[in-house]
């Protein structure tokens, strides 16, 4: 029996870029260049190394975003993943963390799994809660924040790295796993990889597919409400020193006029 | 008056200061319950009631030390579900977004994670939020259910406000998903003796210019100088000269401290996004051009090796 790996990822607004809010508060997605969120190239990265580790298994990579996120499901396409579903429509502008897993779980669900891996976070909205919210949605375990990860015999096992203490975690299949930056390089596709990828399935999914009402998710459907978004004052210019054998000492006095020392 | 629900962030009954945070910022939506759970949660009391905790719900099971996150959600529902708060906060830890964000879920409501400040609004509470790397600010709140909201460390002076602090028991009962992912295995972190990277009044950090794990032994000491934490950036961190858990910036610790010292450090996006919100920030490094300057209130363009030994010096100077 095959392993099925669902590995979410999301398009995301280059971070280097400019980034801001629309008219309506939502993130701008128009202005800025978008690609597979930097996050989610370790939880493709993990897919692929427990599918080689397994006798038999397919890595699906799903994304729930507009037209243009099915940049992100080639580019994890390229790096080695079997196929992709690309959740897409109108109603879903705006949607937040809450309605983004019920749709990730219904599309997950869907597909049908063994394992679903996300990375620890999106780099745009940076809450880092869908893996927990889909574990809570599927009623699997939660193995998440993981800096390593194995998988064997149905049994998923694996290292997160916490404040006060390393834990070593251990669930059974089905389960969410969630992998941090620490979990391993992510691959760079082979050109190879880029040309394959143009052949893999993509599948494309609305909300009827997923038995979801409009109401459910987007602006209207969010449960939370940004009533105004401002953009940080530039910091006013420091002073600036070049040392000349004494910028310790003129940095000590002035900690000590800031009444730090 | 309402009452607002606070989770306990707590080692044996020692209750971390950002829960202490959270007590200031949860008086002015109602009073607050505090619900402490594990081993040492009834020792949270005493600290709880003196500042402003009117009831301390307790409950200890070896289930929140033997499995992930879910034994927590259970309580804190059963929390929720006894006392019908106003608001639940949560401090912003990683474990604590997980834990606020499927209590959301499971009562219905909405969530905000990583406010740096709360107020109360007509429509419950309003929170203010950090965004693209601290380059915006928001204001939100929740709109459906009772607002679960996560505060970041440092977003809230700790204030006596001597309370009750009544303890009373919490009745508690698992859902059959609380076991479903064990902790087989626990390594404490070895202590420092340094302020906890988050929590810090005063952050040092060294960047790619410190050029080698055996360097940063002068970023220590000159954080030991300043009773500082020691923080890192990502290039030091992936060049493995320390450890991950310092890395400060997007995809390690995001951190609010009255005095941020960069070292070596360029200020890539990456680095910004963990610090930006700092109140004093300060920078040493060789390249003036460096984008760390555009951020500054004082930098040092210089050599660190010279700059950071001279700094340490002085300042034990005058320290005595």
């Amino acid at each position: 029996m095959s392993l099925r790996i669902v590995v979410t990822v999301k398009y995301v607004p280059d971070a280097t870029g400019d980034r801001h809010f629309a008219d309506d508060l939502t993130v701008d997605r128009d202005d800025v260049d978008g690609l597979l969120s930097e996050l989610d190239e370790y939880a493709v990265e993990q897919a692929l190394q427990i599918a080689e580790d397994a006798d038999d298994a397919e890595i699906t990579v799903l994304t729930v975003g507009p037209e243009d996120a099915k940049d992100a499901l080639r580019k994890a396409l390229s790096m080695g993943a079997d196929k992709a579903i690309h959740v897409e429509d109108d109603d879903l502008h705006g949607t937040d963390a809450i309605g983004t897993s019920l749709v990730l779980a219904k599309a997950i669900e869907k597909a049908g799994y063994d394992l679903v891996i996300s990375g620890m976070a999106s780099t745009d909205g940076t809450m880092g809660v869908v893996p927990a919210l889909l574990a809570e949605r599927l009623g699997v375990p939660q193995v998440t924040l993981l800096s390593e990860v194995s998988v064997e015999d149905g049994v998923v096992k694996g290292r997160r790295d916490g404040d006060a203490a390393s834990e070593q975690l251990q669930a059974s299949l089905p389960a969410v796993v969630s992998v941090t930056d620490q979990s391993g390089e992510a691959r760079y596709p082979s050109f190879k990889g880029i040309m394959a990828a143009k052949k893999k399935p993509v599948q494309s999914w609305d909300l009827s597919d997923l038995d979801l009402e409009a109401e459910e998710v987007g602006l209207e459907g969010a449960w939370t409400a940004v009533d105004s978004a401002a953009e940080r004052p530039a910091r006013t210019a420091g002073t600036i020193v070049k040392d000349e054998g004494e910028g310790g000492k003129q940095l000590a006095e002035f900690l000590a006029g800031q009444k730090f020392i | 008056m309402a009452e607002a629900l606070v989770y306990v962030d707590h080692v044996d009954g020692a209750v971390r200061k950002p829960t202490l945070e959270l007590l200031t910022l949860a008086r002015r939506i109602g009073e607050p319950v505090a619900v402490a759970l594990g081993a040492g949660a009834a020792d949270t009391a005493a600290a709880l009631a003196e500042h402003g905790a009117v009831k301390v719900l307790t409950h200890d099971a070896a289930e929140y030390a033997d499995y992930l996150v879910v034994p927590k959600v259970d309580a804190l529902q059963a929390a929720v579900a006894a006392v019908s708060p106003a608001a639940v906060l949560v401090p912003s830890s990683a474990e604590g977004k997980e834990i606020a964000a499927r209590l959301a879920l499971r009562i219905g409501s909405g969530i905000i994670t990583d406010a740096v400040d709360l107020e109360a609004g007509d429509e419950g509470p309003v929170a203010t939020q950090s965004v693209f790397a601290a380059s915006f600010t928001t204001k939100s709140r929740v709109s459906k259910g009772t607002p679960v909201i996560t505060v970041k460390p440092n977003s809230a002076a700790v204030e006596a406000a001597p309370a009750a602090g009544a303890v009373e028991a919490l009745d508690v009962t698992f859902s059959a998903q609380a076991t479903g992912t064990k902790v087989t295995g626990r390594t404490p972190r070895e202590s420092t003796g340094r302020p906890e990277l988050t929590e810090a009044a005063i952050v040092v950090s060294g960047g790619r210019g410190v050029n080698g794990a055996e360097n940063f032994a002068l970023i220590e000491s000159l954080a030991d100088s300043l009773g500082a934490a020691v923080g890192a950036s990502r290039a030091a961190v992936d060049a493995g000269w320390y450890p991950h858990t310092n890395q400060v910036g997007q995809t390690g610790k995001s951190v609010s401290p009255q005095l941020y010292i960069a070292s070596g450090i360029s200020g890539a996006i990456q680095h910004r996004a963990g610090m930006q919100t700092s109140k004093t920030i300060v920078a040493i490094n060789k390249d003036a051009e460096a984008p760390i300057f555009d951020l500054v209130d004082y930098g040092v363009v210089g050599d660190l090796f010279d700059v950071v030994p001279q700094l340490t010096e002085e300042i034990k100077v005058r320290k005595g």
